[in-house]
């Protein structure tokens, strides 16, 4: 058993192999972790860019902001501004791991332990992914997407493409069905649902129907607005979804192509509420089994200190008058949590018996953290097991900036008796989605008359909309629309602010 | 559990350039912009370099709906020594810090590196070069890739999956491997027997076949098949580019500095064109002479002015090494357009008969003075005796050149597309 797993930095394929044996020993006997199928790959520092521009899927569909993406990180990188990661790790079944040839054998291993065991576990069990994702489906679905855009472009030109893919980017963020109700996704079944869907077109189309004439237009139904809101599905915050299904003049493919980019906004959702538990998550695993192959003499003593060298980086948090600070590090705060848990769990104080009665002095610390890392996301994780230790230990303080606040920006509450729980409902806040994305849902069509899209933007806190960019953002709405837009700020005393009105560009002169 | 290992170091890379040239594309008017007013900063050496080029950002921006202003909450770690109540001086306009770093820097101007190729490209697009005929191995400094049929060892990703199970087929057929629909048959039969006797011989069978199976694997490792690639050489296009230059004590330094500026440029453009491309220098004053570039442009010469001196060991260097059969000929010859008045018989001819007809391409430069007016005055002696070769139809470009900046248009205007330059006319 105490074979050493590698000397030195240098590493082989027999090595990785040796490695991941090792860590998944230490992964499934000791922290119970449940894993889908691993596969790992070694790659370059150059496909590692690849990897960053196609938002680190191994295939996208082909589109100029990915070039963009792809010439901007090659130059800070080139420019040395900017480290490549260790690794990239993709929620799929196998659970892939990109792995950068230029890793130490330390670092190969932090890395397999980190993203092939930690994220991977995290990946598998967190409820926000079994219920948004299908890890099993999203590589062909990925497949699918690249080849039907592909095809797209062959059949109607790539401009008309990138056109309505510009457009559909831009609404991506407001592309997302954020409570559950409707049925999971199956990507494998929606892939095959389009095939269907286009043979079906083809078998039944015959072009007399283009010459029968149009009856005269329907007397105006009287429809009440409740029943109209009804029948359309209003109101909808999927701005995606609702073009998909409403737009009454979008071509078939384009729909299709609005569903590509909507599911995969959608398949990228549980990373953005889960980056510090998800980091936490898989911090405390390369962590945990580090310790254990030191412990057990499978990496030496030179080797275990390059990995805390590596370690104490990547969980390092400046302090807000720092300048490198950049908001909370995912990887620093969730393994500070993570390891308070464990403290809780295994070594309670009075306080924390107070505060935490369910868990504190449980003892079963893995089966403590697995329940957290599958039924939590950022926001409920932090609001339920910040604790105050930590939040002293972090000196944690809360600002609160009101510009009509002559006096400055207020010290709301800070780590004291009284200020704890105000600085945990707060910083909790800081992660719900529901307050970092902008509430914007459309309300109502005007279907009588000049067809008109009404969208409100529910202004929180008085942050209103950049304007140069909602108005580019409405304008590739309305291009998609084909009839005028119109979005209203309100207030929560459903006091009008400001009103954007847009009519579409001519498609000639757009194209 | 079983992991897999795969090594993707070996697969192609430049798996963003489809998407990088897409993005080149979309904003091709400003790389183009900044391509040139990049160059114009630049030595004219490093005009190859490539290099980074800011462009601003506004065709290339992409919205997304951002929210800013309002009442902010945040939670920040590191207190010191604030308690509940305090108030914090907002410093300058606001807390602008916060508002994302690196957001406010992509805002109004996208910086990156192009390539040395795409930067060529975009600095020497819309030109082209006549004749691009000629083709041959020369080097075979370049290979591609191309399929050569199968091998039976190989990457496991390139495995041929058609291949490898129609020949386990055929090897399953040959051996007489029974079938699954075979056992289950005999199974039914079995299950449906009601005669002890006959039911043991179907047993019996029933295990033989079942051992035959086994015996005889579904797909055997001597059924696998590797897609096999080999290198081939690619045919390289060659050519070589003639200077001609008088080197006489009328050519100043400026002079030399047009002349030079101009054959880089053409050395680039061919350089783009040709992977392998041969410049031969020659100079001469009387009489002519092939130097290095360092001579050429620098060397000290002096005496008289024989054109036809430089033509005739252009030709002798032709027939020597260079078989206009193999080589795409580019010639450029640059002089202050002085010429012994009894060599314009000789020069004529021999431009007419030899050296144009296994040229692609000559051009003629003529350099000035900077502030060279004295051009309107009266043709130089050389200029006459082109112009009037030009005019009786000899395939020939000439331009005036006499400030700096003028190289680039001038280059420029010689190697517009076909369509628009059919026949160039003098400045």
């Amino acid at each position: 058993m105490t074979e050493r797993l590698f000397e030195g930095a240098d590493w082989d394929f027999h090595t990785l192999q040796r490695i991941t044996d090792a860590c998944e020993e230490v992964a499934e006997n000791d922290l119970g972790l449940d894993v889908y199928p691993n596969q790992i790959e070694v790659i370059t520092a150059e496909q590692m860019l690849d990897a960053y521009s196609s938002v680190g899927m191994p295939l996208f569909y082909k589109h100029w902001s990915f070039g963009k993406q792809f010439a901007y990180h090659e130059a800070s990188y080139r420019k040395g501004l900017m480290g490549l990661a260790y690794e990239i790790v993709i929620n799929s079944s196998p659970c892939i791991s990109y792995l950068m040839e230029e890793n130490t054998a330390t670092m190969q291993t932090l890395v397999i332990a980190h993203a092939a065991f930690g994220h991977n576990h995290f990946f598998k069990n967190n409820y926000l992914f079994k219920q948004w994702t299908d890890a099993d489906g999203i590589l062909d679905y990925l497949d699918f997407a690249k080849t039907y855009v592909m095809q797209c472009e062959e059949r109607y030109g790539r401009v008309e493409v990138e056109r309505t893919l510009d457009a559909a980017h831009a609404l991506m963020s407001h592309g997302i069905d954020r409570y559950p109700g409707k049925k999971k996704l199956d990507l494998r079944a929606e892939e095959k649902r389009a095939g269907r869907r286009r043979q079906h077109e083809e078998e039944v189309f015959n072009d007399l129907w283009r010459t029968v004439p149009k009856g005269a237009a329907k007397s105006k139904s009287a429809l009440s607005l409740e029943r109209r809101r009804k029948l359309l599905g209003l109101p909808q915050e999927n701005l995606l979804y609702f073009l998909e299904k409403s737009a009454p003049r979008l071509a078939p493919w384009q729909r299709e192509l609005l569903r590509i980019v909507r599911h995969i906004a959608q398949y990228f959702y549980p990373q953005s509420q889960t980056k510090v538990m998800n980091e936490g998550t898989a911090t405390y695993v390369h962590y945990r089994i580090m310790t254990k192959l030191h412990q057990q003499g499978r990496i030496t003593d030179g080797n275990f200190l390059e990995f805390l060298g590596s370690h104490t980086n990547v969980v390092f948090q400046p302090e807000f008058d720092d300048p490198r600070f950049s908001g909370f590090n995912p990887y620093a705060l969730g393994f500070a949590m993570m390891q308070d848990i464990e403290r809780i769990v295994a070594r309670p104080e009075a306080e924390d018996r107070e505060w935490f009665p369910d868990i504190a002095g449980k003892n079963d610390v893995m089966g403590v953290l697995r329940d957290v890392w599958a039924n939590y996301r950022d926001e409920s994780f932090i609001a339920q097991f910040l604790s105050p230790k930590l939040m002293r230990q972090l000196r944690m303080f809360h600002l609160h900036d009101d510009p009509e606040e002559r006096a400055g920006i207020r010290v709301d509450a800070i780590h004291d008796e009284r200020g704890f729980r105000r600085v945990r409902r707060e910083l909790a806040r800081q992660y719900d989605v529901g307050y970092i994305d902008a509430n914007i849902e459309v309300v109502d069509v005007d279907l009588s008359g000049d067809r008109r899209l009404i969208l409100h933007h529910h202004v929180v806190k008085g942050a209103q909309l950049n304007e140069t960019d909602a108005k580019r953002v409405l304008q590739h709405l309305a291009d998609l629309w084909t009839y005028d837009v119109s979005l209203i700020e309100v207030d929560s005393n459903d006091k009008v602010l400001r009103e954007y009105v847009v009519s579409p560009r001519p498609i000639t002169a757009a194209a | 559990m079983a992991i897999h290992i795969i090594d993707r170091r070996l697969n192609p890379g430049g798996k963003s350039l489809e998407n990088r040239q897409r993005f080149l594309r979309r904003a091709k008017s400003l790389v183009q912009g900044a391509v040139k007013k990049t160059s114009q900063e630049r030595d004219i050496k490093d005009v190859l370099e490539g290099g980074e080029v800011t462009i601003p950002l506004d065709g290339m921006h992409e919205p997304r709906f951002r929210r800013e202003g309002g009442t902010r909450d945040m939670v920040l770690p590191g207190n010191k020594k604030f308690v509940e109540g305090d108030y914090l001086q907002r410093s300058g306009q606001g807390s602008a810090k916060d508002s994302g770093p690196g957001e406010g820097d992509s805002e109004d101007a996208f910086r990156f590196v192009l390539s040395r190729d795409e930067f060529v490209d975009l600095f020497l697009d819309d030109l082209e070069l006549p004749d691009l005929a000629k083709r041959k191995i020369a080097q075979t400094e370049s290979e591609g890739i191309q399929r050569a049929g199968y091998t039976t060892s190989g990457s496991p990703s390139n495995i041929s999956v058609s291949r490898t199970v129609r020949r386990a087929m055929a090897r399953r057929i040959a051996l007489k491997r029974p079938s699954k629909d075979e056992i289950e048959e005999l199974e039914s039969m079995i299950a449906s027997c009601t005669d002890d006797d006959e039911r043991l011989l179907l047993l019996a069978q029933l295990d033989k076949l079942k051992a035959k199976s086994k015996r005889i694997p579904f797909i055997d490792p001597i059924d696998i098949r590797y897609r096999r690639y080999e290198t081939v050489p690619k045919p390289v296009a060659q050519a070589v580019m003639f200077c001609l230059m008088d080197v006489s004590g009328s050519m100043s330094e400026h002079m030399k500095d047009l002349a030079k500026r101009f054959y880089m440029l053409l050395y680039v453009f061919l350089k783009r064109r040709y992977k392998h491309v041969e410049i031969v220098f020659i100079r001469h004053t009387d009489r002519a002479e092939e130097v290095d570039e360092q001579t050429f442009f620098y060397g000290p010469a002096s005496g008289g002015t024989l054109v036809s001196s430089a033509l005739q060991a252009m030709h002798e260097i032709v027939r020597e090494r260079f078989s206009p059969a193999d080589w795409n000929i580019y010639a450029a010859q640059a002089s202050d357009g002085d010429n012994s008045y009894s060599d314009g018989e000789l020069t004529g001819m021999l431009l007419t008969d030899k050296i144009l007809p296994a040229c692609q391409f000559f051009a003629y430069l003529e350099v000035g003075e900077s502030g060279g007016s004295a051009f309107d005055l009266s043709d130089s002696s050389l200029w006459t005796l082109y112009e009037r070769l030009r005019n009786s139809g000899a395939p020939l470009s000439m331009r005036k050149v006499s400030e700096r900046s003028e190289i680039f248009p001038v280059f420029h205007d010689l190697f517009q597309r076909r369509e628009t330059s059919q026949e160039k006319a003098a400045p």
